[in-house]
């Protein structure tokens, strides 16, 4: 094969490598500004609470102690907002209630911020907080969500039942998916728990606020994926700074997965409070505050229904869902179980009705948000799992039950009966491709050998879809979007040929800097490292919407495309100028700028002079300068699909599961850089099996979090991670972007976990289990398989 | 009181080949010294208690947690921190597998990873993937998935073996 060594489609090595293997990287708390005062944040430490007293008198007089704010520092202040409004199914918005900086009068999970010490030092500011007189009268907390539909307990007085919304979709279909499941052939039914995550990015979050009191400048260093989406949500919704006096900076950002998006309480404290004190503040948090203060991920309870018709054919899919909230609504809270859930239980079938009601409760826990995934993976969960049982029910081969059902390759653009149009995908070849990678064929005699060893082994496959490249503006405004979706890039040619491009897209490990170079190579015929990619600095690049929703390269890219197209395009006619030549004759390739037919030729770098030392230059007709700056948004979603298998062994004995192989068969559409986007299903699938296998957010009947730090919160380390064997050659190219691309973050997270159960569950089947929910740790596994021996035995 | 538990220490130490005396506050963790008073930002802090790797640097030619252990405690110590390594030439095999096995992402957990790697080739000639992956299980890492680290730490273990060509 012949390997592209530079551009588009070559694993060019990542440049931001260098500074993070040096430990030169500049990530939040890495930085320190001078005369910084400190934050600690004194939180709740129960779930549920009216604040009966606080003193924080003595703790003001500590030393060292600037200042210890409270709620009423900030009377007139905004709550944080949301950012995604739902309408009820009958016709309501949802309940949405404030969510304040510190808490006003009432605590509603454990680690909601009450009062914050700012001192000299870090130190002094958590003894102070020791002398807070701090009372809190426990009220009642509501931690399951059926239990708090029933109401009695309110976690916000606005929502007596605990309801923020009743979302029905697609509200039309409902009594004719009733009639069909009526009807049907052959029900399966499935009860399932999407576990609640912990995103445990390794940088926990960090936030500076600093003050220039001559030019009324506000800056804010924070952790974020998105720094204009905390510079609009903070300074216009929280607390009125208009944007022209205030810059957001997100610099080396260590991972993100979805729990550095949102606008939390802290970056809007520092901001505040370095106003007030004329200082810098700085707050770091420990990873107790990270694990009760960070939006958490999935916690939906599930019961889904398949209806098939005699042939096997599926006719009809009901999804009822309760999806946790937590306290308060986080940024984008309300649209993962909605738009990015509902929309996509279609998944690659061509199920033609499709009916989900999902309930959204508040609770005394966390804030939940979109983790890696969001919305999708749980959606891929209950479909992959019910189709595997309905074949186990059936006795008839998963894999020729979705082959029967996919989309087929001539079926595209596909509309689909939950409001979505595929533009394209290939689901029987990525399914096929991972069938052949995990030797099917050689399944029953791995699984003899298993046998003879006293293990049983399973075999498991999924095939999800995920919508990407979020996301049209127009479509996500009539779906209660309260922001556009597009990206911004601004690309300046300089004077002598370099390169700078200022991205809207934020790069938090996901090698922008490497890949969007490489784009632009490609596209001026120049080399990579004549390319500058800057991100992360609300002064420096333009309105941008950041990075989610695997939507970088798909959205931010495109943007980058068009300011280059437009760069090529000023260029030709500057060069035709200079060419004495016609437009219409002047080609652009590698780099030159020739007259069609003879060996008149200007290079790029020529025509950048020429562009910003107009000596010799059609003023008349053009500007000088070379710098274009564009605005993408995308017509539609991309639509990234794979096939995906798991291998495992489990002892019965024990319980202990042990994946043996993992294959992942994606169609991401076109690579840019397909080193990295192995990197990105590797870590995808890690989390994803975490998911399946080890990562549990609990609370207490009482609201107290059980896992709260990394002793009692599993995540999966080297020894847990199989293999994983990858195949990106299945193309079916994005119809609507210009690099044909769709996106490849959050793919590994969404179809591991089914694959994962699904294996399971095959290698237990012998012995009487269907289900366990995730995540599947020994005591789990062995409590299944102990508990169905025992009805077998009955 | 105040003679039988000061609050400040003197401290003399050896980082990344440099003497160094401070006189540092007797809670002062390790990573933090390093990191706010020297401005090492290399390492960081993960975790606090031990559990990440984060903030792993080599102390007496160990592999030690910056969280774990005070400042106070290095006196007379000799510390080496990923900018040290760097500079001295040391992991320069290892930063380079990194970048060619596409081994970190947000690298946030590499500085840390590399010193704990570092230790590995460095005790054990050739290691087994098996080998590298359980001596790496004290780093977490929540980007890669794992899977380049081994292959960038089992690619250097070969070369320092001489195996490279075989």
């Amino acid at each position: 094969m012949n390997k592209q060594m530079t551009g588009i489609g070559a694993s060019s090595k990542r440049r931001e490598d260098v500074r993070f293997l040096t430990g030169k990287g500049q990530y939040t708390d890495d930085i320190n500004r001078h005369g910084q005062l400190y934050a600690h944040f004194v939180r709740s430490e129960v779930a549920h609470g009216k604040i009966t007293k606080l003193d924080a008198s003595a703790a003001a007089a500590a030393p060292g102690v600037a200042h210890v704010f409270t709620s009423k520092d900030f009377e007139g202040v905004g709550g944080v907002p949301c950012g995604w409004l739902i309408t009820d199914k009958n016709g309501e918005p949802m309940k949405e209630p404030k969510h304040p900086i510190l808490a006003e009068g009432k605590v509603r999970h454990v680690g909601d911020p009450i009062a914050v010490v700012v001192a000299e030092t870090l130190a002094q500011a958590r003894d102070a907080a020791e002398l807070i007189d701090l009372e809190i009268e426990e009220l009642p907390a509501v931690i399951d969500m059926r239990e708090a539909l029933k109401g009695g307990v309110a976690v916000h007085d606005e929502a007596p039942d605990n309801l923020c919304y009743d979302w029905e979709f697609v509200a039309e279909n409902k009594a004719a998916v009733d009639e069909a499941i009526a009807r049907a052939a052959h029900v399966t039914t499935l009860e399932l728990v999407n576990n609640r995550l912990v995103a445990n990015p390794m940088e926990p979050r960090c936030a500076i606020g600093e003050y220039d009191r001559a030019g009324d400048q506000h800056t804010l260093y924070t952790t974020s994926q998105n720094p204009h989406v905390i510079r609009l949500l903070m300074g216009a919704f929280v607390l009125g700074i208009p944007e022209h006096k205030l810059r957001v900076v997100a610099p080396d950002v260590g991972g993100g997965f979805g729990t550095k998006i949102y606008h939390y309480a802290e970056e809007a404290f520092v901001t505040f409070a370095a106003k007030k004190l004329n200082k810098p503040v700085k707050w770091t948090a420990s990873r107790s505050e990270a694990f009760m203060s960070d939006a958490q991920g999935r916690d939906h309870v599930t019961k889904v229904e398949l209806a098939l018709d005699a042939d096997n054919n599926f006719t009809a899919l009901r999804c009822l869902t309760h999806a946790n909230m937590g306290a308060y609504l986080s940024t984008f809270a309300p649209c993962i179980p909605t738009w990015l859930h509902g929309t996509l239980l279609a998944g690659n079938y061509r199920t033609p009705l499709i009916f989900t009601n999902v309930k959204a409760v508040f609770t005394n826990t966390v804030p939940v948000d979109a983790y890696r995934g969001a919305g999708r993976p749980e959606a891929t969960y209950q479909l992959e799992r019910v189709i595997d049982k309905a074949a186990r029910e059936l006795g008839v081969s998963p894999i020729a039950l979705r082959k029967q059902n996919f989309i087929k390759p001539d079926q595209f653009p596909y509309q689909t009966p939950v409001a979505v149009v595929y533009d394209t995908g290939d689901y029987d070849a990525t399914m096929d491709k991972v069938v052949e990678m995990a030797d099917l064929a050689g399944f029953d005699a791995r699984k003899a050998e298993a046998k003879s060893r006293g293990k049983l082994r399973g075999l498991g496959f999924a095939h999800y879809i995920e919508a990407c490249g979020i996301a049209p503006s127009s479509l996500v405004g009539a779906l209660g979007a309260r922001a556009g979706l597009y990206e911004a890039a601004t690309v300046r040619v300089n004077p002598t040929g370099s390169v700078s491009v200022f991205t809207g897209s934020h790069s938090h490990g996901q090698g922008h800097e490497t890949t969007f170079a490489q784009v632009v190579s490609d596209m001026l015929g120049i080399p990579e490292d004549q390319i500058d990619i800057v991100h992360g600095d609300t002064n420096r690049v333009p309105f941008g919407m950041g990075t989610y929703g695997s939507r970088s390269l798909a959205v931010g890219g495109s943007a980058i495309v068009k300011s280059v197209e437009k760069i090529v395009s000023k260029a030709r006619k500057i060069a035709a100028h200079l060419l004495e030549a016609s437009e219409a004759d002047i080609t652009f390739e590698d780099g030159q700028f020739k007259v069609a037919g003879t060996d008149r030729a200007k290079a790029f770098g020529e025509i950048a002079l020429a562009a910003y030392v107009p000596h010799q230059y059609p003023i008349e007709e053009i500007e000088p300068g070379l710098e274009e700056t564009s605005f993408y948004d995308p017509k539609n979603f991309t639509y990234p699909s794979g096939g995906y298998a798991c291998e495992v062994e489990v002892d019965p004995e024990t319980g202990v599961v042990k994946v043996c192989a993992f294959h992942a068969a994606d169609d991401f559409g076109n690579l840019v850089n397909p080193m990295i986007v192995e990197g990105q299903i590797h870590g995808g699938v890690a989390q994803g099996i975490g998911q399946a296998m080890l990562e549990h957010c609990t609370f207490d009947a009482d609201g107290q979090p059980q896992a709260g730090s990394y002793m009692d919160y599993a995540m999966p380390r080297a020894a847990d991670m199989p293999m994983v064997n990858i195949d990106s050659s299945c193309v079916t190219p994005c119809t609507h972007n210009p690099l044909g691309v769709k996106g490849c973050g959050e793919a590994g997270a969404i179809g591991s976990p089914p694959a994962f159960v699904n294996a399971v569950i095959d290698a237990l089947a012998e012995r009487g289990v269907t289900h366990i929910d995730m995540p599947l740790t020994p005591q789990a596994v062995w409590k299944a398989i102990h508990g169905a021996s025992a009805v077998a035995a009955e | 009181m105040t003679d039988m538990f000061p609050q400040q220490i003197d401290v003399a130490l050896s980082v990344n080949g440099e003497a160094v005396e401070a006189r540092v506050p007797a809670g002062r963790h390790l990573i933090d010294f390093l990191r706010l008073d020297l401005g090492l930002t290399g390492a960081h802090a993960g975790c606090e208690h031990g559990v990440c790797g984060a903030c792993t640097v080599r102390v007496d030619g160990r592999s030690v947690r910056g969280c774990l252990m005070l400042a106070a405690q290095a006196h007379g110590a000799e510390v080496w921190t990923v900018e040290g390594l760097s500079e001295t030439g040391e992991i320069a095999d290892l930063q380079e597998a990194f970048v060619a096995r596409n081994a970190l992402q947000c690298g946030f957990c590499t500085p840390g990873m590399l010193v704990a790697a570092q230790e590995l080739v460095a005790s054990a000639p050739a290691p087994t993937r098996e080998q590298i992956r359980e001596r790496l299980s004290g780093n977490y890492c929540r980007c890669t998935g794992y899977e380049a680290i081994i292959d960038a730490v089992e690619a250097v273990a070969q070369a320092r073996a001489g195996g490279a060509a075989r």
